[in-house]
């Protein structure tokens, strides 16, 4: 006999609920993840090399996580600044689960720490669908990527907690807009903070670390409106009307 | 490209409930794909079809009913296609959207099973096989 049947499951259902419990017993570690998004060759490294340094100068425990389809070289790159990292190859895939990050934590992950950066598999598209367990979702551009880099990615640059600029020092050579820039961003994810850096100027130096502090402190993110849809989580039918009166977004509020 | 995965979480889903229900012979599957849910459905297709091989799914039509996304303006109680790339600023008055309305799903709606012989004797027929 054929029939249909109703399953009304969410698709990362189960990436969600792995990520939500990551980031519970992260919390009860008392580590929170930032998650860093952008396309290739946007700064990620650099900018994350400068704020690991400052981290280690100012006191903050501090690790990182990167991940590429091949070869160690931004954990190489990272691990100069004394902090721990690790780095993931993920053999080609083009994106980080909740799953992978919990199993590549396991064992290593050192007791005490504040901030655990991710940086991201570079990609605009992928990674933005999975939920990472991070409190602080990062996207970033550089100046050479065009103005309208947020209008082809709304999800990636839709979903951030936290828009950062990067390799300001080049902008006037290439003549990047940055009014237009901010107003692209603004389309996908109004009232999104967008903070500038060159790493090699030192311009905007220690923004981020100080954004992810804050959150690590409790302070309350900027909560993306394309974040505040109720999809997730959904894994029987409802047949009430939800209240909105609470924050429940896909990148998850700091609960600390 | 994370359509493949996509597709094997909507496999191993549907595998799943397919088990627990000793169902066999998975002939199609509706999937909710919103605008802004960040997956293509024409690759998601071809992801699918591969996904399904040698499961209970193979030879399935994966049914994709796209939702469009939508915004709502709370001062001026409207509602809008936010449209792709998305505004997600009220184009009346301007004001960042109180909420999206829908856009953002990606959930699997039915599937259409035939149910295994195994299991025919534990459940209360319906109608049809009376």
């Amino acid at each position: 006999m054929c029939r249909v049947v109703d399953l009304r499951q969410a698709v990362l259902a189960k990436n969600d609920l792995c990520a939500d419990d990551l980031r519970a017993e992260l919390a009860g570690r008392g580590t929170v993840v930032i998650n860093l998004l952008s396309s290739p060759g946007s700064g990620k490294t650099a900018l994350l090399e400068q704020e690991l340094l400052m981290a280690g100068a100012r006191g903050v425990p501090v690790a990182a996580l990167t991940a590429d389809l091949a070869t160690e070289n931004d954990a190489v790159r990272l691990a100069r600044s004394g902090a721990p990292v690790k780095q993931v190859l993920t053999d080609g895939l083009c994106h980080l689960e909740a799953g992978m990050l919990s199993g590549h934590l396991e064992g290593w992950l050192p007791p005490g720490t504040r901030l655990l950066f991710v940086e991201n598999v570079g990609n605009l598209v992928c990674p933005a669908s999975y939920d990472l367990g991070e409190s602080l979702r990062v996207a970033l551009a550089s100046v050479t990527e065009g103005e309208d880099k947020p209008l082809k990615y709304p999800t990636a640059f839709g979903l951030a907690n936290l828009v950062l600029v990067t390799k300001t020092d080049i902008a006037e050579a290439v003549d990047f807009d940055e009014a237009l820039f901010r107003r692209n961003v603004q389309q996908v994810n109004p009232g999104v903070p967008v903070l500038l850096t060159s790493a090699r100027t030192g311009a905007g130096a220690g923004a981020l670390l100080d954004a992810a502090l804050a959150v690590a402190d409790g302070a309350a993110v900027h909560t993306p409106v394309m974040a505040q849809q109720h999809t997730h989580h959904h894994d029987h039918p409802h047949s009430h009307s939800h209240s909105h009166d609470h924050s429940h977004s896909a990148v998850p509020q700091h609960q600390s | 490209m994370h359509e493949m995965s996509i597709a094997a979480a909507v496999v191993g889903q549907v595998e799943a409930a397919a088990g627990a229900a000793g169902a066999f012979a998975v002939s199609s599957v509706r999937l909710q794909v919103g605008e802004l849910a960040g997956v293509v459905p024409d690759a998601l297709r071809f992801c699918f079809e591969l996904a399904c091989t040698g499961t209970v799914l193979e030879g399935a039509a994966l049914d994709v009913e796209p939702v469009p996304a939508r915004a709502r303006c709370e001062p001026c109680a409207a509602d809008w296609d936010v449209g792709m790339p998305p505004d997600l600023c009220c184009p009346s008055c301007g004001t960042a959207a109180a909420e999206l309305l829908s856009g953002r799903e990606l959930q699997i709606l039915s599937v259409r099973w035939e149910d295994g012989p195994a299991r025919a004797a534990d459940r209360v027929p319906i109608h049809e096989e009376r």
